[in-house]
């Protein structure tokens, strides 16, 4: 149910700008209002790409994510190869890496 | 009247998004080639178009997930995404409520949907649009298969869904459109994101261009997965598309453009 909470948190994110703005003004109140455990909501709190990427958030939430942390793709790739690097394989969902950690598939 | 019009095409956000990514000539050739797919399309007068989407999350989500939903409205927003992100500028879509809702009501015989009275369009719709209609001046009857949260709906029910719309199409009087989007292979919004199984494309194309009912629904999802990624799902969408035009398609361009994650792909389809 958690991974499910933090989707749901990118999915309003995404698509609200007044959660948007609250992310950016009451960042813990906002977040209180999820059921998160403390590492998705360390996770969410940081801007932590990587590590959302790695407990299986679904891409086409995620990928949103990085503009609105101002963070242009090829960023966006690079934090999630490096949360593989850091926290381990994607944990869930279907949006699981098979190139390797050293891959730029696209040049990117 | 019935269908005008049948065609498919990627709806990839790097196509609007990431196009200064690019090699420039083929970008510019793709490019080019979407915009006289919009040209082939103005020519047929269509009253309005169904475009058939994969939505990913911008208006429906896993507390509600409908398999099939329509829009019905007079009108839409979009992009949902950020403009600058997706190099689409913010905009009204024109819709048709009332020709929606007949359309519903034709589909309902045979396939349950869902409607919305409100749809804000992600890149699925709104990049195809950005080159076929770039005055937004059609209007636009929006269609979501949920290809993005499992369990997802079978290829045999996609086909059936197809089939409904063309019957829907069939008893109005307008002119109407269809087009589909999405796919093929690709690992969209990952590290993966650039992959491209071309020889897997061809062969999806070539079933998809003879209308091979049987090869198309003989995919299976854990196949698809593996050899076409999760993108692949979102083959459902060309599956519907061949239900409704019945006839044999042609492809008009089909190159992988890497940086945008897909074969970009641009065909039709002729209506028997």
């Amino acid at each position: 149910m958690s991974l499910y909470s933090v989707q749901k948190f990118l999915y309003q994110l995404n698509r609200d700008p007044k959660v948007q703005q609250r992310y950016r003004a009451e960042r813990d109140a906002l977040l209180a209002e999820y059921e998160l455990d403390d590492e998705e909501l360390a996770a969410i709190r940081d801007g932590d790409i990587g590590k959302l990427y790695v407990l299986g958030a679904n891409g086409q939430l995620l990928m949103h994510f990085a503009p609105l942390l101002g963070m242009p793709w090829a960023e966006y790739l690079e934090a999630m190869r490096e949360g593989v690097r850091r926290y381990g394989p994607v944990r869930a969902g279907i949006y699981a890496m098979t190139t390797s950690t050293d891959d730029k598939v696209a040049g990117l | 009247m019935s269908l005008v019009y049948a065609g498919v095409c990627s709806h990839a956000p790097g196509i609007t998004g990431r196009a200064h990514l690019a090699e420039p000539a083929l970008k510019d050739a793709f490019h080019a080639e979407f915009y006289r797919m919009g040209e082939a399309l103005a020519a047929t007068r269509p009253d309005a178009i169904i475009e058939v989407g994969a939505e990913h999350f911008g208006n429906f989500f896993m507390n509600n997930m409908p398999a099939y939903a329509m829009g019905m409205a007079d009108r839409y927003e979009g992009p949902i995404e950020d403009p600058e992100w997706l190099g689409i500028a913010k905009t009204r879509i024109p819709g048709n409520a009332e020709l929606s809702g007949r359309i519903i009501r034709s589909v309902m015989q045979e396939v349950d949907l869902a409607f919305a009275e409100e749809w804000r369009f992600d890149h699925g719709l709104i990049v195809p649009l950005h080159f076929l209609t770039p005055k937004f001046d059609t209007a636009i009857i929006p269609v979501n298969i949920n290809c993005q949260g499992p369990p997802l709906t079978p290829l045999k029910r996609a086909w059936a869904f197809g089939e409904a719309l063309r019957t829907a199409c069939d008893s109005v009087p307008e002119r109407i459109a269809i087009i589909g989007t999405g796919g093929i292979s690709h690992w969209p919004a990952t590290p993966d994101s650039g992959m491209i199984n071309s020889a897997w494309d061809n062969e999806f194309m070539a079933r998809w261009c003879r209308n091979d009912r049987q090869a198309l629904l003989s995919y299976t999802d854990e196949a698809t997965y593996r050899e076409a990624g999760q993108g692949g799902f979102e083959i459902r969408t060309f599956i519907s598309v061949a239900a409704a035009a019945r006839g044999r398609g042609e492809i008009r361009f089909m190159q992988p453009i890497p940086v945008f994650a897909v074969t970009c792909t641009l065909a039709h389809m002729s209506i028997l």
